[in-house]
């Protein structure tokens, strides 16, 4: 062997040995609680029996699930929390980018407001709009009010009508901010004499955000939309807190541990629980081909 | 011309506010709320100041619910986690930032790939394998659990910070026949410093965060920890929620967060945007 093989050799054997931990603790905390999750989608069993009682059932699981009307209402309420949530965060999120990208005093101080939605913790921010959302108490039916925007109060939460919306808007409220700041990010990459430039070509702000801003923006935008997706179509903390699993408003993941942890069917719960991964899955899959990361 | 100059400037600064507002307002009524006295809060219409600050609420917190003890449950959790997590992801972040290996982008993938699960696909069996090794509604059941979302970020952060680290002072000390490890550990953790504050405090708030596996893995206060405690906070009848000691628990427990946030403000934007746009 000569000299540099038998280094880039030993290379190797180093790397794998730095690996080895983080890949033996993520065989145990992810790739066999996946495995076991799978493995018992295929079983009737109960979880409040230990040691566990399996019995086979073959793909009676999955079969149920696809009748399973419940299933699809989570699936419909998750698909509309999804889109309409991650449609408003690009929109408002890209608005308040390009607003604070701009130079004022006091930018330091709004990028620090920025942070403030994202650094509450979900469940206390779901008891807070909870709060706020109160029929008689609440501080959204008195602003609303005040503005003569409505004219009674409205229950928010008990209204099968306004429960979805009024969780989108927590959720919008929550994630905009930090949509904005990668966002942001994006929009300080692309270079000011481009801009400078088409002003002196006569071009105007309306006509600059659509042919420079937005075209050199997108790789940001869709790896933020993608990642937003993902986090969306997972939804548990805030649509727990706020309506627990009222199936007006249930997402998949809800609806999951309901049938795992509060009805005990952990093999009926694994296989819904394998049903949101497939679907996450396809999506996650589209997310790692459009990035194409460059590792060295 | 001129006109025109200061009317745009104005709506400017009013859409700030507008913004500004938005963002802060939710708090702020936490913030009120955690003040108010029973009369205050229950009053119609609401009242936007509490005219008699009431702080028992934040020592009811402690007295009447086991609120210290689930304090103390999150700070051990996401303190061992966010450890945990640095201690073995910063080897694996140097091996994948620094070597060149056959199977790399494989390891890579995969280990990217799992900080994308969705955590319910794995609450089945995850269940299963805490409840077998004897660790349901203990801290380790959570630091376990834990790891399967802080790890993958921790590798993610740290690799990216790596790479960014010039080669010239490791390759030094090989010369002087310093082992990988003695490298790590002499030559690249001290420059890696700003990398582990920020990966570090992002795990810890993903922990000290976390619900889900929480709200599953513990069943009483001996590990309850915060987020849970909140979502679940009860009053002296099941109708009546006390909503002064929540929003004070509240108030509690994103304040720290908040100082921490402002504190490291940069720091973490860039982490954010490292482990969140590029993957």
């Amino acid at each position: 062997m000569t000299q540099p093989s038998r280094l880039a050799a030993r290379r190797t054997r180093t790397a794998w040995l730095f690996l080895l931990p983080s890949l033996l603790v993520l065989l145990v905390v992810a790739a066999y609680p996946l495995w076991r999750t799978f493995q018992l989608s295929f079983y009737q069993v109960s979880i409040l029996q230990f040691p566990l009682q399996p019995e086979w059932v073959g793909l009676d699981n999955y079969r149920f699930l696809l009748a399973d009307p419940y299933w699809w209402i989570s699936l419909k309420n998750t698909a509309v929390f999804t889109v309409v949530s991650v449609a408003l965060e690009t929109v408002l999120g890209l608005g308040i980018a390009l607003v604070v990208n701009a130079n004022f005093t006091g930018r330091g101080l709004m990028r620090t407001a920025m942070l403030v939605p994202w650094a509450i913790p979900t469940v206390v921010s779901a008891q807070m709009w909870r709060w706020m959302y109160n029929d008689v108490y609440g501080v959204v039916n008195d602003l609303l009010m005040r503005a003569h925007l409505i004219a009674a109060p409205l229950a928010w939460l008990a209204d099968p009508h306004l429960a979805l919306p009024g969780i989108i808007a927590v959720d919008v409220w929550k994630t905009t901010p930090f949509m904005a700041l990668l966002l942001l990010a994006g929009l300080q990459s692309i270079p000011r004499e481009l801009y400078e430039a088409s002003t002196v070509d006569g071009a105007s702000p309306w006509q600059q955000f659509w042919q420079i801003t937005l075209p050199l923006l997108k790789p940001a935008l869709l790896v933020a939309l993608i990642f937003r997706t993902l986090d969306a179509l997972r939804v548990f903390d805030v649509i727990y807190v706020m309506t627990g699993t009222n199936p007006t408003t249930m997402s998949m993941s809800v609806y999951a541990r309901q049938q795992l942890v509060d009805f005990g069917a952990l093999g009926y719960g694994s296989a819904v629980s394998m049903g949101i991964f497939l679907i996450i899955a396809l999506f996650a899959a589209a997310y790692l081909v459009s990035l194409r990361v460059e590792l060295d | 011309m001129r006109w025109r100059y200061w009317t745009g400037r104005a709506l400017f600064y009013l859409l700030l506010a507008v913004i500004l507002v938005y963002l802060i307002f939710p708090f702020y009524w936490a913030v009120v709320s955690s003040l108010k006295s029973p009369q205050e809060l229950f009053a119609t219409p609401v009242l936007y100041w509490p005219e008699h600050p009431r702080w028992q609420n934040y020592v009811d917190v402690f007295t009447q619910q086991p609120f210290g003890h689930n304090l103390l449950n999150s700070t051990i959790v996401a303190g061992l986690t966010t450890l945990l997590s640095l201690f073995i992801g910063s080897t694996a972040a140097y091996a994948l930032g620094r070597f060149r290996f056959l199977g790399k982008h494989t390891v890579f993938y995969a280990i990217l790939s799992v900080s994308m699960f969705p955590q319910i696909s794995v609450l089945g069996g995850m269940f299963v394998l805490i409840r077998s090794l004897g660790l349901y509604n203990t801290w380790w059941a959570l630091v376990l659990a834990y790891m399967i979302f802080t790890l993958p970020f921790t590798i993610w952060v740290l690799t990216s910070f790596i790479r960014e680290i010039p080669r010239e002072l490791e390759e030094a000390a090989y010369v002087d026949g310093a082992s990988p490890m003695q490298v790590l550990r002499i030559v690249l953790l001290p420059l890696m410093a700003p990398g582990l504050v920020t990966a570090g405090l992002l795990a810890f708030i993903q922990a000290w965060n976390e619900f889900l596996f929480a709200l599953t893995f513990t069943i009483d206060n001996s590990a309850r920890t915060v987020p849970v405690a909140i979502a679940l906070f009860s009053g002296a009848s099941q109708y009546e929620l006390p909503w002064a000691q929540i929003m004070a628990a509240s108030v509690i427990v994103t304040v720290p967060l908040i100082v921490l946030v402002l504190v490291f403000q940069q720091r973490l934007v860039s982490g954010l945007t490292a482990g969140a746009v590029k993957g």
